[in-house]
């Protein structure tokens, strides 16, 4: 019996890592008034649908494949949330 | 010597190293597309500059999967010679045959330029044609090419004199003016620790031909012949 779940992957930089995308875009939101921004840091979001036997199982094919390729370890982390779904639609 | 050069989707130097590893050198040269794994042949094995797959989620990160690659990564670690060319950089740390990581450059932009670079060391192959400390122009083309590595992957670079070029200024200085994407200890080419695989952010197949006025490349492939 497997179960179907849909995954959201967040990567982003490693806090190590200068982010000269983030930092463009925290000027931009400064000329545009807002005072109050710190900091902007830009990752990527992945959306993914897979199938598993549990969660667990799911949780393990996410972390292989953050780890091979969704990621790199060298200069990104990752996270994921993941529910179980009924269809794909 | 007989080299190869890896056709990716999304080359686009490749050519170029076969007119000079071919056409000055008048070396065998085969162009090995991306789906073949047999490279038994070939002697020295060229990733070139490019947009592998688009740049797709990383630069590098698509290709490091093509079928070619378990060849070039035995190739590698059989200590014979790779060298990786800016997308061929990018590439090479991907796939782990090097150390580190090529990042959006500093300020953004696409740098298309000619640059300084300072020789490091001379003591392997890549680099026997230059003397120590010379300054070479090549030029540039990329918009992630600023090196990063965690402060002791670097200080283990240094440590093994690893690194075979610097962005440095005409006269040979190491300053941020110079540095033209931001790279970590100013680094624009390194190799691994046994010295058969060298990945560079710098183009030398395009400045080997004198028919474009500039030569100082030329040497790096020419230092592998001798």
């Amino acid at each position: 019996m497997t179960q179907r779940y849909k995954c959201h992957i967040y990567v982003t930089l490693r806090p190590s890592v200068l982010d000269p995308a983030g930092t463009a875009v925290q000027s931009g939101l400064k000329q545009l008034g807002y005072e109050t921004v710190e900091q902007v840091r830009i990752g990527k979001y992945i959306e993914l649908i897979l199938t598993a036997t549990d969660e667990t199982q799911a949780q393990k094919q996410l972390d292989q494949m953050s780890d091979q390729l969704l990621a790199n370890p060298v200069i990104e982390n990752y996270r994921f949330e993941l529910s179980p779904v009924e269809s794909l639609v | 010597m007989k080299f190869g050069i890896v056709v990716f989707p999304g080359s686009n130097c490749d050519r170029d190293v076969a007119t000079v590893t071919q056409g000055l050198l008048k070396q065998p040269t085969r162009m090995i597309w991306h789906r073949e794994k047999d490279i038994e042949d070939i002697d020295v094995i060229v990733l070139p500059g490019g947009f592998s797959y688009g740049d797709y989620l990383r630069c590098g990160a698509i290709a490091r999967f093509s079928p070619i690659m378990a060849s070039i990564v035995a190739h590698g670690k059989a200590g014979k010679y790779v060298l990786g060319i800016c997308n061929g950089f990018q590439i090479l740390t991907e796939v782990g045959l090097l150390p580190g990581a090529l990042v959006r450059n500093r300020d953004l932009h696409f740098v298309c330029e000619r640059i300084s670079l300072r020789v490091e060391n001379n003591h392997l192959p890549w680099t026997r044609a230059y003397s120590p400390g010379s300054v070479i122009t090549l030029p540039i083309a990329h918009g992630e090419g600023r090196y990063y590595a965690s402060d002791d992957t670097i200080k283990s670079l240094e440590d093994h004199q690893q690194i075979l070029f610097r962005y440095a200024s005409e006269e040979g200085e190491l300053n941020a003016q110079s540095n033209p994407n931001g790279s970590l200890s100013h680094i624009a080419g390194i190799v691994n620790r046994r010295g058969n695989i060298l990945g560079m952010m710098p183009h030398p197949e395009r400045a080997a031909d004198p028919l474009l006025q500039a030569t100082d490349g030329l040497g790096l492939f020419a230092g592998l012949l001798r």
